[in-house]
């Protein structure tokens, strides 16, 4: 069953239509519909097409976060083998929002490091929307240690609306986690390669993708605010979110241009909801020439050029 | 960049900003109420006699407060591009940008001085919260990649003041960016085996705290202030119950273990050079009065001993008629 975004109504009328034409066809063996159900598809399908060709940025944002997307243990499932998880900060907590272990990319042995929002109400709970606590902030750090140390390439994979702002969070050091886990993105000498595979949520997101390489997913976003809070602070309306996110242009194609990400990964027609095996695969071949770039680069080079890929970025504009 | 615009126009500001005759003579305290005459309250660097509240104090304010004399130089900043995505929101961001500087005088929101304190070299960094809410766009990033650079440069400790309510969101992905590029600014002290010090003032919030301004090697907050990554309303709004009383406040980071010190405004001159000091392995100060700080030599003073040199070298070279002995 197909979840549809609001801005995808045309086209639910018309693939609903297709669908009732074929059950009616199904109930009365004499019925004829094939011509006009697959016109009916040829419409959809050309309007599908139309539509993901020419999403704005907010119809991007709605797409980003539709439920029905890849998530990372979708992509860790897919991708890797012999997925170890390893668990806990060592200091308070396992946090379920962030995902991550030991496993196999292409025979390669690496870390993986990704947010998981969940899939249904259970696992959405329990993994607190993909918003992580210090904890899970912590673990990455220890995780990206542990790469460090073994001279495994670390893998993240990024799908948050930002780091959770909870009371605990913030007594146990919610911008400390943060800022240490994109300190040590910053301080590893092995390749981190990293997608923003659904939602880039301001600093929950910096804390992993801070990397050598960062890919985007096509309709993916990565931005400082949501549209919703910008609207709300700039506009003093949380429903201007269409002009919030115009303004802070958070697609994948704006942030190319203005060289913070380094490649967009297109998106089977219609968003990777609709395909998600071929978005997932899409991915694997991404980090894999990710990987290939890095290959053969010893510690120093790495760490020296990730910091001055930062310290260079923002020296051009739209 | 001459010496005139390095030591002796920051100098000038500072003398001129506190001879203007203040529009109010009397400021009401925000905390207890009490009226302070404009004179009373600048000598207790804007914090209340009464009950120690702290108020702003303009990054300019700050140094003269904190360097030997008074006396720093400012440490040049390169100016990023202007508005980079060409935001606009109720108002374009030029716009806002031309107010923000109409109102403070200043050029962005951080200013970096390079001077003595307790006689020894330090850089500083201050954040201006008036300026935009101190907001981190480029400009800051720039700031305190500049004052790392001239620290490293000098061999010397960075201490940054830190206040914003988080990043400029006008520069959109580009201000958040500045999180990763703060953090490389502190990995090159830290390398150098540089202290970096950083003093939280109120408000310090969001993308700031979780970069460059939680990575001190010691962790000092005024009293009071707001120090957090989420503010205390989104938090409500998520979990719709009452925070407890002085929660995100220095001194309850302190007693969560996040901080080092909690530190009234005016011991924070001695402490901080205390700390420097020691971090820098230099002997301890003799208490009393700060030397005289150096003043760097002009080219009227130079002239003057070129002219004297050469008085006494003729002095000293027998004369040709002198009889011989």
């Amino acid at each position: 069953m197909q979840n549809y975004l609001d801005f995808e109504k045309g086209l639910a009328e018309i693939e609903g239509k297709a669908a009732e034409l074929r059950a009616l066809s199904a109930d009365d063996a004499k019925m004829d519909i094939g011509d006009e159900a697959s016109a009916l598809d040829r419409k959809a399908a050309t309007l599908l097409s139309d539509l993901y060709d020419d999403l704005s940025p907010w119809q991007k944002a709605q797409v980003a976060r539709h439920p029905m997307r890849p998530h990372c243990k979708d992509y860790i499932e897919a991708l890797f083998t012999e997925y170890m998880p390893l668990a806990g900060d060592r200091n308070f907590a396992e946090d379920l929002a962030v995902l991550g272990g030991l496993a196999r990319f292409n025979d390669q042995p690496v870390v993986v490091i990704g947010h998981e929002k969940g899939s249904d109400t259970t696992s959405r709970i329990s993994r607190n929307f993909g918003m992580a606590r210090p904890e899970g902030y912590r673990k990455a750090v220890r995780l990206m240690d542990l790469a460090d140390r073994f001279g495994l390439p670390v893998i993240t994979l990024v799908d948050t609306p930002g780091a959770y702002p909870g009371k605990g969070a913030e007594e146990r050091g919610q911008s400390e986690a943060i800022a240490r886990s994109t300190e040590k993105c910053l301080t590893i000498g092995v390749p981190l390669v990293s997608v923003i595979i659904g939602e880039g949520g301001s600093g929950g997101a910096v804390a992993f993708a801070t990397a050598d390489r960062l890919a985007m997913l096509e309709h993916s976003i990565y931005s400082v605010i949501s549209p919703e809070g910008c609207a709300s602070i700039l506009w003093k309306d949380a429903e201007k979110m269409r002009e919030a996110a115009e303004a802070l242009r958070l697609t994948a194609q704006d942030l190319h241009k203005l060289g913070v990400i380094d490649r967009i990964i297109e998106e089977p027609t219609g968003g990777a909801q609709r395909n998600r095996d071929d978005a997932i695969q899409r991915v694997g071949r991404a980090i894999s020439a990710m990987l290939g770039e890095l290959a053969g680069k010893d510690a120093d080079t790495l760490r020296k050029n990730r910091r001055q890929k930062f310290i260079d970025m923002g020296k051009k504009g739209l | 960049m001459s010496w005139l615009s390095n030591f002796t126009r920051p100098m000038i500001n500072t003398l001129f900003s506190r001879r203007e005759t203040p529009e109010n003579l009397w400021t009401k305290c925000e905390s207890c109420g009490t009226m302070l005459f404009h004179r009373e309250l600048s000598d207790a660097l804007n914090t209340c006699p009464n009950c120690d509240h702290h108020m702003a104090i303009t990054p300019r304010e700050r140094f003269a407060a904190l360097f030997d004399g008074g006396v720093f130089s400012e440490v040049k900043v390169p100016d990023p591009i202007a508005d980079p995505l060409h935001f606009r929101d109720q108002k374009k961001y030029p716009d806002r940008m031309k107010e923000a500087r109409k109102k403070t005088t200043e050029h962005e929101a951080m200013l970096v001085g390079e001077g003595d304190l307790g006689g020894l070299k330090i850089v500083a960094a201050c954040q201006d919260f008036s300026f935009m809410g101190g907001s981190m766009g480029m400009f800051v990033g720039n700031a305190i990649i500049a004052a790392a650079e001239r620290a490293v440069a000098l061999h010397a400790p960075l201490i940054l003041f830190s206040a914003a309510g988080g990043a400029r969101m006008q520069e959109g992905i580009l201000s958040l960016m500045q999180m990763p590029r703060t953090t490389v600014a502190v990995q090159m002290l830290k390398e150098a085996g540089l202290p970096y010090i950083v003093v939280l003032t109120h408000p310090t919030t969001g993308g700031v705290t979780a970069s460059y301004a939680m990575l001190g090697d010691v962790q000092i907050a005024e009293p009071n202030a707001l120090i957090c990554f989420a503010g205390p309303r989104v938090i409500e709004q998520t979990i719709r119950e009452k925070l407890p009383e002085g929660f995100q406040r220095s001194e309850y980071l302190l007693d969560h273990g996040m901080l080092d010190r909690v530190t009234h405004r005016k011991d924070l001159r001695d402490e901080l050079a205390t700390i420097t000091r020691m971090m820098m392995k230099e002997p301890a100060r003799s208490h009393g009065d700060l030397p005289a700080p150096v003043v760097e030599e002009t080219p009227q003073d130079q002239a003057e001993a070129i002219i004297e040199e050469v008085k006494a070298e003729d002095a000293a070279v027998p004369s040709e008629d002198a009889p011989k002995a």
